[in-house]
């Protein structure tokens, strides 16, 4: 669906969505990453996990959240990739673990 | 020009309140709204429904909050039934936490002071240790040493709330009239008539409900409203599952996982701006509560002004002045919307605050004449 601006950077790095190995111009964010993988959303919301894809792309609308490094609820859109970097889905409200202190 | 049986002059969560159960007494009634420009505690707010602080020092006060804090079950199956809309009440109790010896002795001691205030009311309360606490409350920091328990004590979705008292409002014949500030006000008793930027409106009975605007709309109907801003910061997180079962005075989780974190009580005029300082120590309370919240992000973080009477307490009045003109002030919206909607706002139709009202007048602010 989407396309690489002409003037993208030329040197790309490998990121993980989903599983999917996906390589993308150095310096773009993970949410790009995550609309040149071609998936249609990104997350699932959390009270009616309705599916939801990076929207405003410059950190307003929290539609890009997801997984990233281990990390949930990161707005993909404000984190730049990096070579190996793992983004999953974000599905409904994040786990909380009281125990772990 | 237009005429109404009833005017309400604030659309926030006192005059939404006071306007929906006008209406819904069958009375045609409009509600004034003055827009954005205002400071919109009803936007702000923290969302308790809390009753076992209030009232220390005067038990007329912890009778209406509790009076109101027993109406709430009703109010909000009333404004899902008609509105569609949940507010997402729920009452299983509240906990003040406390971090030190100290502060656990102080609030046992105002937990019993209290509960002998209340006479025959009654005044259910534990003050509960560390190790009844931790069985409630999952991930207990150790910095907790207690708590004072009440079952009275609930929680809402405070926005929605205001949303479904309008949409209530207006489903009841309500007219709801935004951007509206009052331009001129003339009063005679029994008729009122309030100038806005669309005409002149016209009504027998007038309901001062403007929070920090009444004091300067009281005096022009013979009535006194003194009260004055205290800013409160408030921080929420992510989205989480669902963790904690129930509020505490500073910590709760809402109904669609966020985790908001309060207060402070900061006396600086209208400035409604944030100060890191606040927000360090709303936030390292917190995580002395509850380790776990160190790993959550913070999204929002805002400043809102509660509506301060000089003692705290609402302000009830009607006008001797002016008969058919009312005042309603506190600092308490949601808490004591239950008793807005289902109990002050008949008493207004009717033409008449009950007697358990009377303490509430502004007249125990005058100067007591000399003998």
């Amino acid at each position: 669906m989407f396309r690489l601006r002409p003037e993208a950077n030329a040197e790309t790095i490998a990121v993980v969505v989903e599983g999917r190995t996906i390589l993308v111009p150095a310096g773009a964010s993970a949410a790009a990453a995550v609309l040149l993988a071609g998936f249609s959303s990104i997350r699932e919301t959390p009270v009616e996990g309705n599916e939801r894809a990076p929207y405003c792309m410059m950190g307003v609308c929290f539609d890009c959240l997801a997984e990233i490094d281990g990390v949930p609820n990161r707005q993909s859109c404000m984190v730049e990739a990096r070579p190996g970097m793992q983004i999953r889905r974000q599905i409904r409200a994040r786990k909380i673990d009281p125990s772990a202190q | 020009m237009a005429s109404y049986d009833a005017i309400v002059i604030g659309g926030g969560l006192v005059g939404s309140a006071i306007a929906y159960g006008l209406a819904r007494e069958g009375l045609r009634t409009a509600l004034l709204d003055e827009g954005d420009v205002a400071y919109r505690a009803s936007r702000g707010n923290f969302g308790l429904v809390w009753v076992q602080s209030k009232g220390d020092g005067a038990p007329h006060y912890q009778r209406w909050t509790r009076r109101s804090a027993d109406e709430w079950p009703a109010l909000a199956a009333e404004l899902l039934a008609g509105t569609g809309i949940s507010v997402g009440h729920e009452r299983p109790g509240g906990v003040h936490l406390c971090l030190d010896d100290a502060e656990f002795e102080e609030r046992q001691t105002r937990m019993a002071r209290m509960q002998a205030e209340a006479g025959n009311f009654g005044f259910e309360y534990r003050m509960l240790d560390r190790r009844e606490l931790a069985s409630m409350l999952p991930g207990l920091g150790p910095a907790v040493i207690g708590a004072s328990y009440t079952p009275y004590d609930g929680h809402t979705n405070p926005l929605n709330l205001l949303h479904a008292l309008h949409k209530g409002f207006v489903e009841r014949r309500g007219r709801y009239i935004r951007n509206t500030p009052v331009s001129t006000a003339r009063a005679t008793p029994d008729d009122f008539r309030i100038g806005t930027a669309g005409g002149e409106i016209a009504a027998p009975k007038v309901v001062l409900a403007a929070g920090l605007g009444n004091a300067n709309l009281a005096p022009l109907f013979g009535l006194t409203a003194p009260v004055r801003p205290q800013r409160g910061q408030i921080l929420v997180t992510e989205r989480a599952r669902r963790v904690l079962p129930m509020p505490t005075t500073t910590i709760r989780q809402t109904d669609e996982g966020g985790i908001m974190l309060g207060d402070s009580q900061e006396d600086v005029g209208f400035d409604t701006g944030q100060k890191p300082a606040v927000m360090r120590e709303i936030a390292r309370r917190a995580v002395l509560s509850f380790p776990w919240l160190r790993d959550l992000q913070i999204v929002r973080a805002w400043a809102a002004l509660r509506v301060m009477p000089p003692d705290g307490l609402p302000i009830y009045n009607q006008s001797e002045r002016f008969p058919g003109a009312f005042t309603a002030n506190c600092h308490s919206g949601v808490t004591l919307a239950g008793a807005h909607a289902n109990l002050l706002a008949p008493m207004i139709a009717a033409g008449d605050l009950d007697s358990s009202l009377d303490l509430f007048s502004a007249r125990r602010f005058d100067v007591p004449a000399a003998a």
